[in-house]
């Protein structure tokens, strides 16, 4: 689903945010991307959805290579992906239930579908009756649970999760990342970037840790050798 | 496409203040162009008028034979500017300004020898009544030994074509300068509103919105507010002209208006200006959002 060849991603000042990062998720995967910040979890992110190209190497997301992506083609990707931020980006002057129908909108989804998919993902979230709520009379978890709604309403492949947690209390952040678990259960891969190591060890997700845009970690990859080692 | 809209006509409401002032100069502007334009077609009109009685007269020396003039008013005839060449021999001269000059009837009636020379009267066909080609013609005319002198109105002609050309091109500078104006207050309404909602149009394009539904609901705008310009501007020529009609009258009441298809020009030309104004905007300022 995702694999990055030698990528290096140097910006136009000259600082180098990514080193020569390879790695690659398969399907139905859970990947944490961990480090401290600047250490380069949002620029893979970035990449992912296109909204960066790397500098060199190769970014393949989806059967799109991102490295040679045209710029027509990048809504194309984005629209198997869902994407999903700390600050939940939502639409102030509409509900939540507009918030989610929007992304259906704009991509031109036939308008006698879009309440039934809507209803589909407030459900799954676990807010079928605050779609008439404004992101204003919700708790943060309740708005990140909208974002992330809005992120599954075209059923991606993908969910980029870039800090969601990042500003929920813990009770909040232990629904969401619940949350997000479910939707893996269901097969879509998950990438999460975090700086939660409490979230990190508790669970038996793969864990890509990177430092200084170098990947210093991968448990995929040093679990296997220390399994052929022993 | 009911999003696009929708989306479009918010922006009214969200500034509506910019929005006005954006439609305003759009109708200003054309409003120049068509006052200046309005001048210009009616002084073609005019003058279409006066062109038709353009004449280039030849006066005949005293004692050329008819049949010189006879060969020669077929020569000049075949000309390719010339409509038609008719000869007026001295005695018609004398009975034409006899009829005309009341005035001098008496004079005229006592002359013992006859002082008006015969002339040709040359009529140029419709498309070579400028004054460069009258005066070509008449240059031609000159050539024949048997003319004393030629005589065509070339100073009123020439000044009157200035006068159009002058009208024209004045209209033509300040309309273009007020669309210049006009262009960039657009771009600037369209640049508030890209500030506005940076925060939905990054969002559009994170769940996969193409660039040209992202540019769609700001370039209907520019295109709406310049066809709102453009029926102001026309409603504002329409009254500027009924009251210059109404009120001046006389030697004005025949005034023409725009025809139809004019209309449609300075329409489509508000479109084209609030069209290009948000699309020099939204290729500037999108890429930032």
């Amino acid at each position: 689903m995702i694999r990055f060849s030698h990528v290096y991603k140097s910006y136009p000042n000259g600082a180098l945010a990514l080193k020569d990062i390879s790695f690659r998720v398969g399907k139905g995967e859970f990947v944490f991307l961990t480090g401290h910040s600047g250490a380069g979890k949002s620029t893979i992110l970035k990449l992912l959805f296109a909204e960066q190209k790397p500098t060199s190497g190769e970014v393949r997301v989806s059967g799109y290579n991102v490295s040679a992506l045209r710029v027509d083609e990048v809504p194309k990707l984005r629209r198997r992906l869902g994407i999903v931020f700390q600050d939940f980006r939502l639409l102030e002057d509409r509900t939540a239930g507009e918030n989610i129908a929007f992304a259906l909108e704009v991509i031109g989804a036939r308008r006698d579908t879009i309440a039934a998919r809507v209803t589909r993902v407030l459900t799954q979230v676990g807010l079928s009756a605050k779609s008439r709520a404004y992101p204003r009379e919700l708790s943060g978890g309740e708005q990140q649970r909208v974002a992330i709604a809005r992120a599954l309403v075209n059923d991606p492949a993908i969910l980029v999760a870039d800090e969601p947690t990042g500003n929920l209390d813990e009770r909040a952040t232990r629904g969401v990342f619940q949350l997000l678990r479910d939707i893996n259960t269901g097969g879509t891969v998950v990438v999460m970037a975090t700086h939660d190591l409490d979230l990190v060890r508790q669970t038996p997700y793969r864990t890509i840790e990177l430092r200084d845009g170098s990947v210093v970690y991968d448990t995929a990859v040093d679990e296997t050798e220390a399994t052929e080692v022993s | 496409m009911r999003l696009l809209t929708r989306e479009a006509l918010l922006s009214f409401r969200r500034a509506p203040l910019l929005s006005t002032l954006s439609i305003t100069t759009i109708a200003f502007s054309l409003f120049t162009l068509g006052l200046f334009g309005l001048v210009a077609i009616n002084l073609r009109e005019a003058l279409r008028g006066i062109e038709e009685r353009v004449e280039i007269v030849a006066f005949v020396l005293r004692g050329t034979p008819a049949e010189t003039i006879t060969l020669a008013t077929q020569d000049i005839a075949a000309f390719p500017e010339v409509q038609d060449v008719s000869f007026v021999s001295e005695a018609q001269a004398l009975e034409r300004a006899r009829l005309e000059l009341v005035e001098f009837r008496d004079a005229y009636r006592d002359l013992q020898a006859n002082p008006l020379p015969a002339s040709m009267e040359v009529r140029m066909k419709e498309g070579f009544r400028q004054s460069a080609s009258v005066e070509r013609v008449a240059e031609r005319i000159r050539g024949f030994a048997f003319v004393d002198d030629v005589r065509y109105g070339r100073d009123w002609v020439q000044r009157l074509d200035q006068l159009r050309n002058v009208t024209g091109l004045v209209g033509l500078v300040i309309g273009l300068a007020f669309a210049a104006v006009a262009v960039v207050i657009i771009g600037v309404t369209i640049r508030l509103t890209i500030l506005q909602r940076a925060r939905e149009i990054s969002i559009m394009r994170l769940v996969g919105a193409t660039n040209w539904f992202v540019r769609g609901p700001f370039l209907l705008e520019g295109a709406l507010k310049g066809l709102l310009g453009g029926f102001l501007s026309l409603a504002l020529c329409y009254a500027g002209f009924r009251l210059f009609r109404d009120t001046t009258g006389g030697p004005f009441a025949g005034l023409v208006f725009f025809r139809p298809e004019h209309m449609l020009v300075i329409v489509v030309f508000g479109v084209l200006l609030g069209l290009g104004g948000s699309l020099v905007s939204v290729g500037r300022h999108l890429r930032n959002v």
